[in-house]
């Protein structure tokens, strides 16, 4: 099953409390997979010259005030939050491309789960509440978010195997559905240089998009380039610096529901997410079309 | 949870359960009036009822609602999730907004209006009652579909019944594209009566009769020929 879903603020009231409005609805998703969650949240944008990476530590006991001193000694540390023995947020002063090749190049034991000037990105294994509280997400302000709860088919239940992805520097994704040549194109991308750190079908989309975006495909190009490379069934929701994305497999194969007010634009795999935003009543709410690009927000110029 | 309000039943889903409205209208002795608040995108609200109660569903509804409906007027004021009115028997469902996929999905009986859009696969497998859809329907409309009438009073999507069997079906607007087997055939007066008879029971009156164009079977598919009968030995 899975769920995934996707808010965006019109107004600054819901923007204050995305981590609120967000959570809730991934709460109202949670038995469509209990195994693991994730929530990107786009917020507190910095300016040239600083960027924020979200940290995981494959190995249980990192040392994240000797990680901090090496950041802070190689790129400058603005400020950091460990979350958890595992997961931890620095906002550093360096562009974003420029901090992901030093955290690569010096700290390569450390897997990067997102990087860039707006995009913060929380993910691990457990049941969506778990996870939203192990990372204070409720109390979060930010412009828009995207979250996923995973029931897992095609892959292991960890850390990196939850959503949502990281298709490059503010992007990502989130996956409803399961994808069949995966392997296929997983060895494709790889001879393109993409890498992977799972065996995950969704990982793979998101390496899809990250190669599309990189040969100078627009989101919108990189999306439809999906319509004829990707086998299987997906609803995908992709998060940009500026809003973000839907896109339904060419059957409609994964539920999606969308939703809008003068305050919000949201989806969800289900409405009942949707209902515990303010104003849901009176919404406009429809099926997103199999097969079409949707966004908001100048995720696509 | 639920409250008499006048001759009026109110269950507030904010504080009760779908269980318990389920259960409550099945074992409610005499048909009535119904009003179910804060339904909250919830699934199989006002599921199975086999009575003539009038049940409005104050808000957006979840999967499978009004599903298995004998008998009752079932009102949803909002957007209904997939499957509403599945393998309906009789009586009548309304969706004042729009309708997820599969809307309608095997219903024997009755009638089904949505006055918004339906998305796909609207009238699958539809085995005897009504469709009528203000807005337009998504892709894989009236697949296979056995009896019954679906009319769209906008566009259908790709694959319109496609391996249709004799189900009746009237599109105004643009039909994307016909699915294997289903072709389009003349309107003649019988199916003119068709039309008005179903525009009257959605109470659409601003359509013209003359503005629908009919499709059906080819009859190539699931018809039995003779040559083929080496093939059943």
């Amino acid at each position: 099953m899975c769920g995934i879903i996707g808010i965006y603020s019109k107004s600054p009231t819901i923007g204050e409390r995305i981590g609120e409005h967000a959570s809730r609805m991934l709460e109202q998703l949670a038995d469509r997979g209990p195994d693991s969650a994730g929530m990107a949240v786009y917020r507190d944008p910095r300016a040239s010259g600083s960027s924020k990476l979200s940290l995981y530590s494959p190995e249980a006991d990192a040392d994240w005030p000797a990680i901090g001193a090496a950041l802070a000694g190689g790129l400058g540390v603005e400020s950091d939050r460990v979350f958890s023995p595992r997961h931890a947020l620095f906002v550093v002063a360096a562009d974003a491309d420029a901090a992901q090749a030093w955290v690569r190049r010096h700290l390569p034991a450390l897997r990067i789960v997102s990087v860039g000037r707006t995009i913060e990105l929380y993910k691990d294994a457990g049941a969506p509440r778990d996870v939203i509280d192990r990372f204070g997400l409720r109390s979060m302000s930010g412009s828009h978010a995207l979250g996923h709860t995973r029931m897992a088919t095609e892959s292991r239940v960890t850390p990196e195997g939850s959503h949502p992805f990281s298709t490059g520097l503010d992007l990502c994704l989130v996956h409803n559905g399961s994808l069949s040549n995966h392997n296929r194109l997983r060895r494709a991308l790889q001879r393109e240089g993409i890498t992977f750190q799972t065996e995950n079908d969704s990982e793979v989309a998101a390496g899809y998009l990250t190669w599309r975006l990189r040969c100078g495909d627009t989101l919108e190009e990189a999306l439809a380039g999906c319509l004829k490379d990707l086998d299987g069934f997906y609803t995908f929701a992709v998060g940009t610096e500026d809003g973000f994305a839907v896109l339904r497999d060419p059957i409609a194969c994964k539920p999606a529901v969308m939703a809008e007010t003068d305050d919000w634009v949201a989806m969800a795999s289900e409405f009942r997410a949707l209902a515990v935003l303010p104003g849901a009543e009176q919404a406009t709410v429809w099926e997103p079309e199999a097969g079409r690009v949707y966004s908001w927000g100048r995720a696509i110029a | 949870m639920s409250s008499v309000i006048g001759q009026e039943q109110v269950v507030d889903l904010a504080t009760g359960t779908v269980r318990a409205l389920n259960a409550a209208l099945h074992e409610a002795a005499v048909p009535g009036r119904w009003v179910v608040r804060n339904p909250g995108g919830a699934h199989n609200v006002a599921v199975g009822i086999d009575g003539a109660h009038d049940v409005v569903v104050d808000g957006h509804a979840g999967y499978y609602c009004a599903g298995m409906n004998q008998h009752a007027t079932v009102r949803v004021r909002g957007s209904a999730g997939v499957g509403v009115a599945e393998n309906m028997m009789s009586g009548t469902v309304v969706v004042e907004g729009n309708a997820s996929q599969s809307a309608g999905a095997t219903a024997r009986g009755g009638l089904l209006r949505i006055d918004g859009d339906a998305s796909a696969r609207c009238a699958i497998s539809l085995k005897g009652a009504d469709v009528v859809v203000r807005g337009s329907v998504g892709h894989l409309s009236a697949f296979m579909a056995q009896r019954g009438r679906l009319l769209v009073c906008g566009d259908a999507g790709d694959a319109l019944g496609d391996s249709l069997y004799e189900a009746h079906l009237y599109v105004a607007g643009t039909v994307a594209g016909l699915g294997a087997d289903c072709i389009e055939k003349e309107v003649c007066e019988e199916h003119l009566a068709e039309i008005e008879e179903l525009l009257a029971a959605a109470s659409i009156t601003d359509m013209d009769p003359r503005a629908f164009r009919r499709y059906g079977s080819a009859r190539e598919l699931y018809a039995f020929k003779v040559d083929d009968a080496g093939s059943y030995r």
